[in-house]
């Protein structure tokens, strides 16, 4: 399983001028993974993307795809691609329906109009089909550009920070279609991030990079269950939480601070259930309890 | 050609005619051949009273001397100079406007190579600069006709000419067919710039700063201006000109032609070589 590496890059370099964009960057994708491509803002995601769909030009290294040079390949690789880079921007003035007509019509299979509208309705924009673009929020910008990324059934997805725009439900809609698409349909997903949490939700696999190169790379659970989380409890009744922490060896070493009547401590992922257990038997009840971990704890805890 | 070549063409000359800035061309020439064609009915006898008012002692003026080859010859004269930068406005949106609202990329995310993209693009561009040029002919030889009737054509160039109304409409629709080359150049040009720079405006402002200087340059009859204007392009555009002298100098319009040509395959092919190596940053 997971054997056949769709995406490998060599030693890949981006130079602007005298900035280092992207640094010797080996990554390596495999058929069937949902891979989390993460860095905090201005690490290089972006430029990678962008080189990986031939938008930039490597100064230097190599980029494979499906097994075949990217810069010999080009044509022949993008129509098995389908990709959203940056923010989604489409011709305003032109009504989605016709955006995906005119896209189509730049495939090589061209799709009919009820699939177009199916495509449509996949997506979240069933009724506005005929409405302008620049009539839409940024939210179903990002939606319609799921669907040009969708319309041609490509084997490798690329999303450059797909639930940028989105609001709470629309982000799960994501999620669950990203899921949907590599489970069912056995897509392979590329999903760049400055948000751990929504790697770690959906990815199987991730690179983190900064500064242009990479700082690991591997399985989501193994990479991050070696790192502590942060979990704050809230209590339902909490006057006597605090002499309890301090009575335990444990509690005492794990715990940080109290905000506003929060506790936080920083636990690894085996620890919460232990630790919530601990506090129910001893009559706390948990009011809440909120995992956080951020990509900047993340890199803390790295380096 | 392949059928995904004749796609882009097709997607770009909806993408142009869906644009409100690309009827701007069609509405100025409207509205000028119109407002002329109405001066010239109102006024058009005092106008000639004056262009034959030093021939009179010399020659007898009979028939219609105000006729619509006529009229079409003002509105030619008086507009060569303007419809470039109608062109500009189309041309120098092509690929900058596409790079400032982030459009280019999902253009060139697709399965064509950037040089069909390129190729495409000025081809509907082409088509675009051919559509402006039928649409001021039609309209102004159609109105010229409509309202002045046929008659001889006389020109006061070097010395006076007159063409009889069986040899003029040739020479007129000749004239049409050099000024969409000599426009053909001015989008290779502008849509040239719009590769090159990635604001909107930039490639529309430069190649009209760019038509303003040489043709400075070219009308003032300086030594040193007159070494420069044969490498200028606008040397070469008035060439229309020469279709209404007798004989024609067709000496002069092939050298303008040639020249015209090499400047927009020069231009196309600078486009082509600088936009695939050129990074996608917007």
């Amino acid at each position: 399983m997971n054997a056949t590496p769709i995406i490998q890059t060599t030693q890949l370099s981006k130079q602007f001028d005298k900035f280092t964009a992207v640094n010797k960057l080996d990554l390596t994708i495999y058929q069937g993974d949902v891979y989390g491509f993460l860095g905090p803002n201005g690490a290089g995601k972006s430029t990678t993307i962008r080189m990986l769909m031939s938008l930039i030009f490597p100064s230097a290294g190599s980029i494979s795809i499906f097994g075949k040079e990217l810069k010999d390949n080009r044509e022949h690789i993008l129509s098995r691609i389908g990709a959203i880079i940056e923010k989604p921007d489409f011709y305003n003035y032109l009504t989605a329906l016709q955006n995906l007509e005119m896209l189509n019509k730049l495939q090589s299979a061209r799709l009919s109009k009820d699939k177009l509208y199916e495509i449509l309705e996949l997506v979240g924009l069933k009724g506005r089909e005929k409405s302008k673009v620049k009539t839409f929020s940024q939210g179903m910008k990002q939606r319609l550009g799921f669907a040009q990324a969708l319309m041609h059934n490509p084997d490798l997805i690329i999303l450059d920070e797909p639930t940028n725009g989105l609001d709470p439900q629309g982000v799960k809609d994501v999620r669950d279609l990203i899921l949907k698409l590599n489970k069912e349909q056995g897509k392979t997903i590329l999903i760049s991030s400055h948000i751990l949490s929504e790697i770690e939700i959906i990815c199987n696999r991730m690179i983190i990079i900064q500064k242009g190169s990479k700082v690991v790379e591997g399985s989501v659970n193994e990479l991050l269950s070696f790192n502590e989380l942060h979990v704050s409890f809230e209590f339902e009744d909490d006057t006597k939480a605090f002499a309890f922490i301090k009575q335990h060896d444990f509690l005492t070493k794990k715990f940080i601070e109290v905000v506003h009547s929060r506790y936080h401590f920083n636990l690894l992922s085996t620890e919460v259930a232990q630790i919530n257990k601990l506090f129910l038997d001893h009559g706390f009840a948990v009011k809440s309890m909120i995992p956080v971990r951020s990509l900047e704890d993340y890199f803390l805890n790295m380096t | 050609m392949n059928l995904l070549f004749l796609n882009l063409v097709q997607t770009e000359l909806y993408k142009i005619f869906r644009k409100g800035r690309s009827y701007i061309g069609f509405g100025a020439i409207a509205f000028i051949v119109i407002v002329i064609q109405i001066a010239l009915f109102v006024d058009g006898e005092s106008y000639l009273e004056l262009g034959t008012q030093s021939l009179k002692d010399s020659f007898t003026f009979q028939g219609n001397l105000l006729n619509g080859y006529l009229s079409v010859f003002i509105i030619l004269s008086s507009l060569w100079v303007h419809i470039p930068f109608l062109i500009a406005l189309v041309a120098g949106d092509l690929i900058a406007g596409e790079a400032a609202a982030g459009t280019l990329r999902i253009l060139l995310i697709r399965p064509i190579s950037r040089t069909q993209i390129i190729w495409a693009k000025f081809t509907a561009v082409l088509i675009y600069v051919l559509a402006i040029v039928v649409f001021m002919a039609a309209l102004s030889i159609g109105t010229g006709l409509l309202i002045f009737g046929e008659g001889d054509l006389f020109v006061m160039k070097d010395m006076l000419y007159i063409f009889d109304s069986s040899d003029a409409l040739w020479r007129i629709l000749a004239s049409f067919a050099f000024s969409f080359l000599s426009m053909s150049m001015v989008a290779s040009l502008a849509f040239m710039l719009s590769a090159v720079v990635d604001s909107s405006l930039g490639p529309i402002i430069m190649t009209m700063s760019i038509i303003i200087v040489f043709m400075i340059v070219s009308s003032i009859d300086l030594s040193i201006f007159r070494a420069v204007k044969p490498f200028m392009f606008t040397t070469y555009m008035g060439a229309w000109r020469e279709f209404f002298s007798d004989p024609v100098d067709w000496h002069k319009v092939n050298t303008a032609v040639v020249a015209l040509v090499t400047h927009i395959f020069i231009f196309l092919g600078f486009t082509t070589w600088y936009f695939k190596r050129k990074d996608i940053l917007t």
